[in-house]
């Protein structure tokens, strides 16, 4: 019985906090993606035209580890009774990739493009319990910038 | 030392080339961290204690790439890429690796 009544406040929290936390993080991906919107990301390898000069290059990258809240790991768990798209964890992946792009941009504020920008998943919780719950996004390109602005 | 992760450094010319050069960490992170990650698995949210630990393994790991390089008398890395790989629970594998070339 106190089993259950873990269980049920575990679920609640993990609702409840996970919410939060997922839209409060949204609202701030949106928010920084529109700043950071100036730095094209290509995944191109060379850029079609050199207005100007090339200054300097330089390897960027951006990473980040987020974990799914606990009731969206029981909803997943679930789904993967019946079967379909588990979205618990396509918003979980969604965020960590935006938000390692971010990052990436963030760390190189001076340049015009990113080239050949690759983005690199991961699951860092393997062999533990059930495994999947948290995933590690590597974003990482070459940043360009010229000598005009 | 210019890293890329394209064929070339834009704006200069390869030279020479001296082939693969790499490094590799693998770390694993301190109790303190796992305790907090495991009330993160109950919440949800960034393991900032996760992102710090593969961040620094990821610049280790470019360190010994660098230092392999500068021992062959490269001054730029060209076509860099990393992966990453769990090799136990709890510790991560940072492999990066990339060709060390000179340019003009």
């Amino acid at each position: 019985m106190s089993q259950l009544a873990i269980f049920v406040v575990l679920l609640a929290l993990g609702y409840g906090f996970g919410r939060m936390a997922e839209s409060r993080h949204y609202r701030s991906i949106v928010e920084r993606e529109q700043r950071h919107a100036r730095i094209s990301t290509l995944t191109l390898r060379t850029l079609e035209s050199e207005p100007a000069t090339v200054r300097r290059t330089q390897l960027v990258s951006g990473n980040v580890v987020i974990s799914v809240d606990y009731f969206k790991r029981v909803a997943a768990g679930l789904r993967g009774f019946f079967g379909g798209n588990v979205q618990a964890y396509e918003s979980l992946v969604d965020r960590a990739r935006r938000e390692a792009v971010l990052r990436l941009k963030e760390s190189c504020p001076g340049a015009a493009h990113i080239l050949n920008l690759r983005v690199e998943t991961s699951s860092i919780y393997k062999g533990r319990g059930n495994g999947i719950g948290s995933v590690e996004v590597l974003a990482y390109g070459t940043a360009v910038y010229f000598d005009v602005e | 030392m210019m890293m890329t992760n394209i064929e070339t450094v834009p704006g200069k010319t390869i030279s020479s080339c001296f082939g693969v050069v790499s490094g590799s960490t693998v770390r694993t992170k301190h109790a303190g961290r796992d305790i907090m990650a495991g009330l993160k698995n109950i919440f949800g949210g960034e393991l900032r204690g996760y992102t710090e630990l593969l961040g620094e393994s990821r610049d280790e790991a470019i360190r010994r790439m660098q230092q392999q390089a500068s021992q062959l008398g490269a001054n730029a890395i060209v076509n860099v890429r990393f992966s990453t790989s769990s090799v136990a629970a709890g510790a991560a594998e940072i492999y990066v690796y990339g060709t060390a070339v000179v340019v003009e």
